[in-house]
């Protein structure tokens, strides 16, 4: 199952020029796609397009063509393209349904907007609390957690969903590092069953860990794309303002301070 | 895919079934009414107050439906403060411009000045006050005794749609996240040498700079929560499955429909001179 971008142009309702420019993009399953650029470069624009939510939720003007396993979602509504692709914000707050008590009931409003079965619906709330680590909170008001925590319930509420393919803004913006690795461990265990997942983030770091594939936007256009570990070892990256992973930067400057480079490479192997 | 089965596959741990906290009963015999008979007081009570005019009958109407079940509730104390803080503005001026402007009136209290309290005044002003008080205690009693989110799972079993439940719900909870959003920023300026304190003018001069970002935010939040409940299908047409519902009974029904009987009564009876 395969969502595919061809040659897709956006421009936000009121906009003077477009935010996105000639994109083309294949998401297969089990394929994690990593998304970087500088600010402003269209990667939240890139995730809405690609999540079918621009146009039909935020207005705007597309052009190209977006298919899902060969079928145009031009037609699509929202609900029925919900079912399929995942979406997932920077901002927790506003993520949260504000109808539901508990965490167990916000993770579960997903899947009860679906009309899934009572039981299913239970079944996948607990497995997607469970994913994350976070089967601890089931009992709290989602409202009153801090951003962290609330972040991770609102990636639990999309994995309940079950979509095939996950598109994520920058998920781990507000979470600590031990909160990262909650969320990198579930997008690999996600792709690993066949999920398809496009991450839009500024932490190389985590790209490094779970993409295959980097695409890096610079003003709404794809500037480099290729297999992870050579995009984001590509010199230039940092010219068109993204941070390399810490491992190349560590490694950048033990060659320059004369380390051999493949001794290096065989210490960070061992 | 090859790996839906997979996830579909109940994990360990997916057979504890839907947790008692969820829909767990209120801590008192009123909470644990069923959140439309509460709802059905509230806006009987507060109907029922402005019809009934004068100062006893709004006054046993409040003692028996707002401060004796918040007393069952064990909610009187934060019932007070509450509905006090809530209607005290409007309550005050109500009370001030009648005490002093009512038309007509002849029987001086006090003179202030230019400005003249009379009997008429005063009495018509307790009136007011008392509608008042009685208007925010039984909306308060509600929203202290009832989860927002019990009212909407109820509404949405009796075939209301969810969307009605989420506007009513947001609009509530929209209030608290404006005030922190407001004291976020009222902070923010204040670390950049905005003041906030002082003279009246100052104070009014301070809130300009918080108006604009407050609205302008809750505006780009609205824009956002609505994706984010498209994108969790929340315009899907057909029904929700629900995890649970309030409990109801025979007895409540009944006691809806006699409220509602008891206040149409009340209204036929003013309108017709029935009940003077």
């Amino acid at each position: 199952m395969t969502i595919s971008l061809e040659g897709v142009g956006y421009r936000y309702a009121g906009a003077t020029r477009p935010s996105l420019l000639e994109i083309d993009l294949d998401l297969a399953d089990g394929v994690v796609i990593g998304l970087a650029g500088p600010s402003e470069a269209g990667k939240t624009t890139l995730c809405l397009v690609a999540s079918g939510l621009a146009p039909r939720t935020v207005g705007g003007q597309i052009r190209g063509r977006i298919t899902l396993d060969g079928e145009d979602i031009d037609a699509w509504p929202m609900h029925r393209l919900s079912q399929r692709i995942g979406i997932g914000f920077q901002n927790p707050s506003t993520q949260l349904s504000q109808v539901a008590a508990t965490v167990f009931e916000e993770v579960a409003f997903g899947p009860m907007n679906l009309g899934v079965a009572r039981d299913e619906v239970v079944a996948r709330t607990w497995a997607a609390l469970d994913s994350l680590g976070i089967d601890g909170l089931a009992e709290r008001d989602p409202q009153r957690l801090s951003g962290g925590p609330q972040q991770l319930v609102a990636i639990a509420g999309l994995l309940a969903m079950r979509p095939e393919h996950l598109v994520l803004d920058e998920p781990t913006a507000q979470l600590d590092p031990a909160g990262t690795r909650l969320v990198a461990e579930a997008i690999a265990r996600l792709a690993a069953d066949g999920a398809s997942i496009l991450v839009a983030e500024q932490k190389t770091d985590l790209l490094a860990e779970v993409a295959s594939t980097v695409i890096v936007l610079a003003e709404g256009r794809i500037a480099l794309r290729g297999p992870a570990s050579q995009v984001l070892a590509d010199p230039r990256l940092v010219e068109l303002g993204v941070a390399e992973p810490a491992a190349i930067r560590l490694r950048r400057a033990a060659v320059a301070a004369g380390v051999d480079d493949d001794r290096l490479k065989g210490a960070l192997r061992g | 895919m090859a790996g839906r089965d997979r996830l579909t596959d109940p994990p360990p741990g997916a057979d504890r079934g839907v947790p008692d906290f969820v829909g767990r009963p209120g801590p008192s015999a009123y909470h644990r009414l069923n959140p439309l008979t509460k709802a059905t007081l509230a806006t009987v009570t507060a109907i029922a107050a402005v019809v009934l005019g004068g100062l006893i009958g709004p006054i046993v109407l409040v003692t028996a439906a707002v401060i004796v079940p918040a007393v069952v509730g064990r909610v009187l104390g934060r019932l007070i403060r509450t509905a006090l803080l809530l209607a005290l503005p409007i309550a005050v001026s109500a009370f001030l411009v009648n005490l002093f402007f009512f038309p007509g009136a002849e029987t001086v209290l006090l003179r202030v000045g230019p400005i003249t309290a009379t009997a008429e005044g005063l009495g018509f002003a307790l009136e007011i006050l008392v509608r008042i008080l009685a208007i925010s205690g039984a909306v308060t009693l509600f929203y202290l005794t009832t989860r927002p989110a019990d009212l909407v799972v109820d509404l949405e079993r009796r075939g209301v749609s969810p969307r009605v439940g989420f506007v009513a719900n947001a609009s509530v909870q929209t209030v608290p996240a404006m005030v922190e959003r407001a004291a976020q920023i009222t902070a923010a300026q204040r670390a950049r040498g905005m003041d906030t304190e002082g003279s009246i003018w100052r104070r009014i001069r301070g809130v300009v700079p918080i108006v604009g970002p407050v609205i302008l935010g809750s505006i780009a939040e609205v824009e956002e929560r609505t994706m984010a409940l498209e994108a969790r299908g929340f315009t899907r047409p057909g029904r929700r499955t629900l995890l649970w519902s309030p409990p109801d009974s025979g007895l409540e029904s009944l006691a809806r429909w006699a409220l509602l009987a008891a206040l149409l009564a009340l209204i036929v009876g003013r309108v017709t001179g029935i009940w003077a």
